[in-house]
């Protein structure tokens, strides 16, 4: 199996599902001199028709892009910050993910939005949101939020193939990771709403999203060498959730921390501990942890931001809590 | 102490009533917002255009973004605007100003300011006004550091949280039910305010506790009255504030009763019911004699027909059964 | 657009080329401190616009409000913003403006009427409406001016800004620092007119595009636009076409991406500061004065940031309710 960085599986994806099928074009600030290297390549060998660069108008080229899916074309829009999108909602929410719904079936919104989000490069309040909670109550909507570079390539192709619109979510930490995970050959997809289970074990589970997935296995790794084995899970879809698999194992391990780099109250934990304990509250022997942003917006000094941002340590502590034992 | 004279009024007369009185006691206090200046347009906001003019009553052009952000500016630069949104759905367009810049400011301008800013989001279902005009979004806002969330269930609340909201020195979402705008009950007479981030029990139970939000609050009394029928005694608390969320005073309820059903009226997945019932088992696991359960919208948008709109929102009806599904 | 109110005095020019070197001065730091690890976050230099922020912020009143962007530290200091404390802020330091949680791009300095730099483009321009609106409602002639680039002139938010500051006829100015490029998107491909102020006519409002290497021209215009509010008309747009004479950040180079060197060096040529001093005709000995004088300030402000303290933990949880 050829090996990628988490930028090269995207990149790879958008490659291949542009060359697959010519209804697939992609627009946003900067994608054709491309800063973050997802978009690398790509403006030479489609064209500027193909991949387009877009003024800074955020509500314009996402509600362009919910128009031209209406009309045909499979777009990918790239909103650069997850905090730009609260400059796109309208066309996303109201519109995009109702119009099938609100047409009575007459026609179908394939759009995929690219949101990179997350904090931890001192950028602050504004340019380090995780905001896929807000995403998971909205009905007509799929939230993808892969953690490892073959998830990210083979959910980016099924994506773009969804005949629905996608919020498929990217961590610009990943975009920073240079090391190459193993990505299988050909023409790669991953299922939309099935879990993933990333290390098996039987005294905890850990749910992690996005980006926390690397805290929660190292904090699996330490906790293995105290003799505490924790199964690590990645729902990979927020919407829809695969409830079964996260309680599969809880069912086994009867103790659950769930890791996210949004805030605390309300976020995904909060879903998936709400939809954990109503499944199989009998298994379960201590409450579900929770470990996410503190509720403070994220400051720019990078001990404060470290301070309010979940890490391995955190983690580390939210499932000795579960299983009552101290360090 | 003298007893409290009360008088019954409706919910969208003491939203009217809060309102009028704020803007007398401060005239920094303005409103603005589509069609605010025309009486005919809302009872929560009838008389005030004639009673303080259009500059403090100001209608503005359809422009979500601009007066929203304007409204932070005016809240920086000394003046407490009350914004009306006309819908929750509408406030779509202007998420950048409330969730990036009036909850974030104080914050990342170190102190230097405040935003004194409350935004009045009607929202709700139930009048065939289908997908895009009948959203119930306020869980969104619990998650955002730096907003005050309030979620009045009667006239009383309505009015003295109003109140409250409009002297608080943060930005606030004020979210109203119009399903509960006709709504009638007492409200104290003279200057009622109510504390933000305090639940209440709005019926003592022993049975089973009903955690109601908003116009579900009022379906949870309805329902606690059917099931006194049925010989369950059930308590009906309502957080009335969800940013801060009043966990100790929810868990304090389960603890007793052992048993908690959430009803909201925004769709399940990652609703308000999420975060109460994942607080709500971190506070009072071992006093749970039963899973939490929810009862929401179907995840599904509202549909216009009266019979599929019916089908999507939860309903007196529904509380019921959910909570004999519980109790069995 | 009426003519200008006041006369330009030779006074006047050398406080503003004072202002654009202080400006100068402070970048330079900013981006070796940037490349030298001691800078918190990003930094997005003004380099190669000062003669915007001079220029404006020379017609303004004490009392006058600006607001700006993320490439603010311009603005922020001709308006009068503390060096030391800004610096403090770049670094992550408890005495910031900001208390370290802001950093570049929210510098604020609120007691000089700074209301802050806005790092989501469009942000800043309704709420300078709103502050607009509070000063008209306070009835004391005091003016709102909203820095913003030729980016955010195609985002909703400038135009909903400006109608609402054209229907009520609100004291605010928009300045458009036109530097030719949204990040890596040349402004004749991303806005669909040539001249930003013409955009001035869809709001019945006045427009005017100036020199932005020339601090006179900027200061002239600046000048009618702020008398113009100050006497109830309501808002004008002015757009400065101009030059960042680095990157947008550091992540991209001055030429070679997607600016060509030739293009490059055509606006070195016009640097604000050797334009002004040509101006002036200045000598060798004022501009030894000026040097100085600036030195002395950031040499201040190195060692009160250098010697601040990072902030505790608790730090993060403050200052988010009132």
């Amino acid at each position: 199996m050829p090996e990628l960085t988490y930028v090269e599986a995207l990149n790879e994806a958008l490659h291949e599902e542009m060359a697959r099928d010519e209804k697939v074009f992609l627009m946003g600030e900067d994608v054709a001199f491309d800063y973050f290297g997802v978009c690398s390549g790509l403006a030479d060998r489609f064209g500027r028709d193909r991949v387009r660069d877009t003024p800074i108008c955020e509500l314009g080229f996402t509600g362009a892009g919910v128009g031209a899916a209406m009309a045909g074309f499979r777009p990918i829009v790239d909103l650069r910050f997850m905090d730009f999108t609260t400059y796109a909602l309208d066309p996303i929410v109201n519109q995009a993910a109702k119009l099938r719904y609100m047409l009575g079936g007459q026609l179908s919104v394939p759009m995929v939005a690219r949101i990179p989000s997350g904090a931890g490069l001192q950028y602050g309040a504004t340019h380090g949101q995780s905001l896929e909670a807000w995403f998971m109550q909205v009905p007509g909507l799929k939230v993808l939020y892969p953690s490892c570079a073959p998830d990210a390539k083979g959910l980016l192709k099924t994506a773009v193939r969804d005949d629905n619109p996608v919020m498929f979510i990217e961590h610009r930490l990943l975009y920073a990771q240079k090391t190459k995970q193993a990505v299988p050959e050909g023409d790669h997809t991953t299922p939309i709403g099935v879990a993933d289970v990333k290390r098996a074990g039987a005294d905890a589970t850990i749910v992690g999203i996005g980006y926390q997935m690397g805290h929660c296995l190292e904090a699996a790794e330490a906790l293995a060498g105290e003799g505490i084995e924790c199964e690590v899970i990645d729902p990979r879809s927020l919407s829809p959730l695969d409830v079964e698999t996260i309680t599969a194992s809880v069912r086994k391990t009867s103790r659950c921390v769930i890791v996210e780099e949004g805030h605390l109250r309300s976020g995904v934990g909060a879903e998936i501990s709400a939809a954990i304990q109503e499944a199989v509250f009998e298994y379960l022997d201590a409450p579900i942890g929770r470990v996410a942003a503190l509720m403070a917006p994220i400051p720019v000094q990078t001990k404060l931001e470290k301070f309010v941002l979940p890490s391995t340590e955190k983690v580390i502590a939210a499932v000795r809590k579960t299983l009552g034992v101290s360090a | 102490m003298p007893e409290t004279k009360m008088r019954t009024i409706s919910y969208a007369q003491a939203i009217n009533e809060a309102l009028h009185e704020e803007m007398e006691r401060d005239e920094k206090v303005f409103l603005m917002g589509e069609d605010v200046a025309l009486s005919a347009i809302s009872p929560a906001t009838a008389g005030l255009g004639e009673r303080f003019g259009h500059e403090r009553v100001r209608n503005t052009p359809i422009s979500e973004l601009g007066f929203t952000g304007a409204a932070v500016g005016a809240a920086m630069a000394g003046y407490r605007p009350v914004l009306d949104m006309r819908r929750i759905d509408f406030m779509m367009l202007a998420i950048d100003p409330i969730a990036n810049q009036a909850a974030k400011l104080r914050y990342m301008l170190g102190g230097q300011v405040s935003v004194p800013l409350v935004v009045r989001a009607p929202e709700g279902g139930g009048s065939q006004n289908g997908p895009t005009h009948s959203q119930c979004l306020e869980a969104w806002f619990i998650q955002v550091p730096g907003l005050r969330v309030i979620v009045p269930s009667d006239p009383a609340d309505a009015k003295g949280l109003l109140k409250s909201a409009i002297r608080e020195d943060n930005p606030v979402l004020f979210v109203e039910y119009r399903a509960l705008y006709s709504l009638e009950g007492p409200v104290p007479d003279g200057d009622h305010t109510e504390p933000i981030g305090k639940a209440a029990v709005k019926r003592e139970g022993a049975d089973i506790t009903l955690i109601g939000i908003g116009s579900q609050a009022r379906n949870c009394l309805e329902a606690a009255e059917l099931l006194a029928g049925e010989g369950v005694d059930a308590e009906v608390v309502d957080p009335r504030t969800i940013n801060p969320l009043d966990i100790e005073g929810l868990a304090a309820s389960v603890r007793k009763t052992g048993f908690c059903l959430i009803a909201e009226e925004g769709h399940k997945s990652g609703g308000v019911g999420a975060e109460i019932a994942a607080s709500i088992q971190e506070a009072a696991f071992g006093a749970l004699e039963a899973p939490i359960a929810r009862v929401a919208a179907l995840d599904v948008p509202v549909p216009v027909h009266t019979k599929l709109e019916a089908i999507v929102l939860p309903s007196t009806e529904k509380i019921v059964a959910a909570a004999n599904n519980l109790l069995s | 657009m009426a003519r200008a109110t006041s006369r330009l005095t030779r006074k006047r020019m050398h406080e503003m080329y004072r202002a654009m070197l202080r400006i100068r001065r402070f970048e330079e730091t900013a981006d070796d401190f940037y490349m030298a690890g001691k800078v918190v976050g990003g930094v997005h230099v003004s380099i190669g616009q000062e003669a915007c922020s001079a220029g404006v912020c020379a017609a303004l009143r004490e009392d006058d409000a600006v607001l700006t962007t993320h490439r603010g530290h311009g603005h922020s200091i001709a308006k009068g913003t503390r060096l030391p404390e800004m610096l403090a802020e770049l670094m992550g330091k408890v005495t910031g403006l900001c208390r370290s949680k802001g950093g570049s791009m929210h510098i604020a300095d609120v007691s000089k009427g700074h209301y802050g730099a806005h790092s989501i483009v469009g942000a800043n321009m309704p709420m300078a409406a709103g502050i607009g609106l509070a000063y008209q409602l306070e009835g004391k002639g005091q003016v709102a001016v909203v820095f913003f680039g030729d980016g955010a002139s195609n985002n909703g938010a400038f135009h909903e800004a400006m109608n609402l500051c054209a229907i009520w006829k609100l004291p605010v100015v928009f300045f458009c620092e036109n530097n030719q490029y949204a990040v890596s998107v040349p402004a004749e491909y991303s806005t669909s007119v040539d001249d930003i102020s013409v955009r001035s006519k869809g709001y019945d409002a006045p427009g005017l595009t100036v020199d932005g290497m020339d601090v006179a021209a900027v200061y002239e215009a600046s000048q009618e636009a702020v008398a113009h509010a100050r006497r109830g008309l309501g808002p004008s747009l002015i757009e400065a076409k101009t030059y960042r004479f680095f990157g947008h950040s550091r992540g991209d180079p001055h030429y070679g991406m997607y600016r060509t060197k030739e293009e490059w060096e055509g606006w070195k040529e016009r640097d604000p500061l050797i334009v002004c001093e040509k101006m002036l005709k200045m000598t060798a000995k004022q501009k030894k004065a000026h040097a100085e004088a600036v030195e002395a300030e950031i040499k201040e402000a190195i060692e009160f940031a250098e010697n601040s303290p990072e902030p505790e933990e608790s730090v993060a949880l403050e200052d988010i309710f009132a």
